[in-house]
């Protein structure tokens, strides 16, 4: 009788990179906690999207922001004195003074003297009263010298300093069509060309004028970033005002187009051919936080937290239990490179992380922004691009951390240690800049821009104005690093721990 | 005649003999196994690290900073509970892990007990690593603060321990740690697993302040900070703007207090009625 001795079905090895991710994934679905971690993670993501503390702030009437040309939120809100601009013509203005009223932020309240460094006052052209519609202006600011400013979005630097009685600003607005072009002068007689603005779709029949406007007064104190803030009013005096066409009478409306104060406080006077205008709000590009109103579509990812903890769990425990249960020295039996082998397990753990975040993200920010609006939040409008690359990206930090975590694992070997890390590296960070800021804005900055919380920019949606005075810390939304750069960061630490894995790996005795 | 004498029904022994065994046992385990000979040091060396590093990197350049200096001298806590934690779940995640609590629970059958006594050595390991961290943050807080802007000239006393509200603060923080130890060893106590253990630790920790800070509806807002226990628990050490603190300080302790209370009768329940 001839005994055929057993042979496994399977074939022999070496095995390939294939065979390496099948067993690895094989490990990572047979393992009921592991798996029930991942839904788990998913859900905590998807849940605090919808809790119902998800609500926003709104200090805007109707929740409404005027939309500007390029169609992105603005605030449009000044005094105007204007008349009626038909087809072309020029107006010239000389400023000779431009002060403020700032709150007083205590109890007690009022107002006391003082200037917000964009309050501006000046010459403007513009298509209509309506808030959001195109415009283009030369201005004298409170701290930033003359500007010419045009739909909304643009800023062109002119004259430096500020403006007094002995040292005046004129400035000029010049209409061809479509085009404004800017001029200032210190003298009235020697002129310089600021900058050219193509107004689109400027009517024939524009109003011209001058306005006044004084945006928010945000104080940031140092220490906590605890910002605090309130409308601010400023009053500007212009005379030698001419203008190349027909003069007809002057009229005087508040524009309210977000953020100033009411109407009662503004206004403007004209005696012996000066115009003292006072006026509140600003006419700039919207923002959030403590300067601005609403809130971004990254609110819907509250819970991204949530399911970090638990997926940085699972990828540390997905390297650690093969230490634990001793399964290390089966799987570098059957695969010996063991570079390889924790490849394919990164692999496994970053591409379940990566779909679990992907769909819970995608819940989140397509069920999350409905709630908000309907809780009566004024969420700020983000193009399909944007949202799709703050899914991915939420997905992918997802997919990263969990690879930090397994990393650590091989390089800890302890389960409880390596979690531990995890957390704290990603967490204590984000903890210190975004959550409850201890730590100033420039020590803070540098946080968010070398540590693991870097990626969270990927969630970012709004765009840093130079010519809107706002606190842009990541508590409102602004991170210091564009959004791919924040998510490079992670990855480098990825890199980082997975090549000092492999390293260790190779060396140690298993 | 002879007799043997019957042998004495062996007595047992009283509860507080148990309870002294235990202590015993529990402090040899603690004092030989590894991970303890390194992370009490690292308890002490994050709070003045940590500490340290944000009060060099703060300044309060004019009165009326709205800036706590309590607060930045013990922002080392809020690393050192993570090492807190990792000790607390080691001393009993780490036996599952290695099979010896079947030895423990061999030798001494009443579980409760076993606990306690790990909590009473843990509570004193932490107590005593605590203070020495407090204290060296609190000199490192003197040293530095006073040179960026926390002087009186800007409304700030030198801190000082005799000063009744950074006293509570700093006292408060080491209870602190206390708990926060308490609390892993009966959430560890309940889910056995280390890595799950630590993760729901560190997760109920830092979790709350986070969502907290993201929820703009204030309401909201004040409630997750009256109930998350490191919120709440760190309002101990505000000594500034007292009057608007969502929860007053002892009381933010003391929710931080039911938490560890429930979650080490939580772990006692499950270690006496489950298999161990």
């Amino acid at each position: 009788m001839i005994v055929t001795p057993y042979r496994s079905r399977l074939r022999e090895g070496p095995y390939g990179f294939a065979d390496l991710l099948r067993a690895e994934w094989t490990k990572f679905r047979t393992v009921r906690g592991w798996v029930i971690g991942v839904i788990a993670g998913a859900l905590a993501i998807a849940a605090l999207a919808l809790a119902p503390a998800q609500q926003g702030s709104c200090n805007v009437a109707g929740c409404t922001v005027p939309v500007g040309p390029g169609g992105e939120e603005v605030s449009d809100g000044f005094y105007f004195v204007h008349q009626p601009l038909a087809g072309n013509g020029s107006i010239t203005v000389r400023v000779t003074s431009l002060t403020g009223q700032i709150p007083v932020l205590t109890q007690s309240g009022g107002m006391r003297a003082g200037l917000v460094p964009w309050a501006k006052t000046g010459i403007i052209i513009k298509a209509s009263t309506s808030p959001g519609s195109a415009y283009a202006a030369m201005m004298v600011t409170g701290s930033h010298g003359v500007r010419m400013q045009y739909d909304f979005t643009q800023d062109v630097p002119g004259l430096p300093g500020a403006v007094s009685a002995a040292s005046p600003r004129w400035l000029r607005l010049t209409r061809s069509g479509d085009t404004i072009t800017g001029y200032d002068s210190a003298d009235g007689t020697h002129w310089a060309r600021v900058g050219t603005a193509t107004l689109a779709g400027l009517p024939p029949a524009a109003q011209a004028g001058l306005f006044t406007a004084s945006p928010q007064y945000v104080q940031t104190s140092l220490g906590e970033a605890s910002i605090s803030g309130g409308p601010s009013v400023a009053t500007g005096a212009l005379d030698h005002v001419s203008l190349t066409w027909r003069s007809g009478a002057w009229a005087g409306d508040n524009v309210e187009g977000g953020g100033g104060l009411p109407a009662s406080t503004v206004g403007f006077s004209q005696a012996t051919g000066t115009f003292t205008i006072t006026g509140s709000g600003d006419i700039a590009p919207a923002v959030s936080g403590g300067g601005g109103v609403g809130v971004t579509i990254a609110q819907t990812l509250v819970g991204t937290f949530a399911g970090l903890i638990v997926l940085a769990a699972v990828g540390a425990m997905f390297m650690t239990a093969e230490y634990r249960r001793r399964l290390i020295h089966v799987t570098l039996t059957a695969a010996p490179r063991r570079g390889r082998v924790l490849a394919a397990k990164a692999v496994v753990a970053g591409a379940v992380t990566f779909a679990a975040g992907l769909v819970s993200a995608a819940i989140a920010v397509v069920l999350g922004q409905r709630i908000l609006r309907s809780n009566g939040a004024y969420v700020y409008p983000a193009s399909a691009l944007t949202q799709v690359r703050v899914i991915a990206g939420t997905a992918a930090v997802l997919a990263v951390a969990a690879v930090i975590a397994l990393a650590t694992g091989a390089i800890l070997r302890r389960g409880v240690a390596a979690v531990a890390v995890v957390v704290v590296v990603i967490v204590l960070p984000y903890l210190f800049t975004v959550a409850a800021p201890i730590l100033p804005y420039g020590p803070a900055g540098w946080l968010l821009r070398l540590t693991p919380v870097a990626a969270f920019a990927v969630q970012q949606t709004l765009v840093q104005y130079p010519q809107v005075s706002n606190t842009y810390t990541a508590a409102y939304g602004y991170y210091p690093l564009p959004p791919w750069a924040g998510l490079a960061v992670l990855c480098a630490w990825a890199a980082l721990a997975l090549g000092l894995a492999a390293f260790l790996l190779r060396r140690r005795d298993a | 005649m002879s007799s043997t004498p019957a042998p004495a029904a062996r007595r047992a022994d009283p509860w507080y003999a148990d309870a002294g065994h235990a202590l015993h046992a529990e402090w040899t385990k603690a004092r030989t196994a590894g991970g303890t000979t390194w992370l009490l040091p690292a308890v002490i060396a994050a709070t003045v690290a940590v500490g340290g590093a944000v009060a060099t990197a703060t300044r309060c350049p004019a009165a009326g900073c709205g800036q706590d200096p309590a607060k930045v001298s013990l922002s080392g806590i809020d690393l050192a509970q993570a090492v807190v934690a990792i000790q607390a779940v080691l001393m009993i995640s780490g036996e599952y892990g290695t099979g010896m609590i079947q030895v423990t629970l061999t030798a001494m059958p009443r579980r409760t007990t076993m606990l306690a006594a790990k909590a009473a050595i843990l509570t004193g390991l932490v107590m005593v690593a605590g203070t020495v961290a407090v204290l060296g943050s609190v000199l490192a807080g003197r040293l530095i603060l006073p040179g960026h802007g926390f002087n009186p000239a800007h409304g700030y006393p030198l801190l000082s321990l005799a000063d009744g509200t950074y006293l509570r603060a700093a006292a408060g923080s080491v209870l602190y740690l206390a708990l926060i130890g308490l609390l892993a060893l009966g959430i560890a106590t309940a889910v056995r697993d280390s890595a799950a253990a630590i993760g729901a630790v560190l997760g109920l920790l830092y979790l709350f302040p986070v969502i907290a800070a993201a929820v703009s509806s204030p309401h909201w807002q004040r409630h997750l900070e009256q109930i998350a226990p490191m919120s709440a628990g760190l309002a101990i050490q505000a000594t500034t703007g007292l009057n608007t603190l969502p929860i007053n300080p002892w009381a933010g302790l003391g929710v931080l207090a039911a938490w560890t209370a429930g979650a080490l009768l939580a772990g006692a329940l499950l270690l006496r009625i489950r298999d161990a």
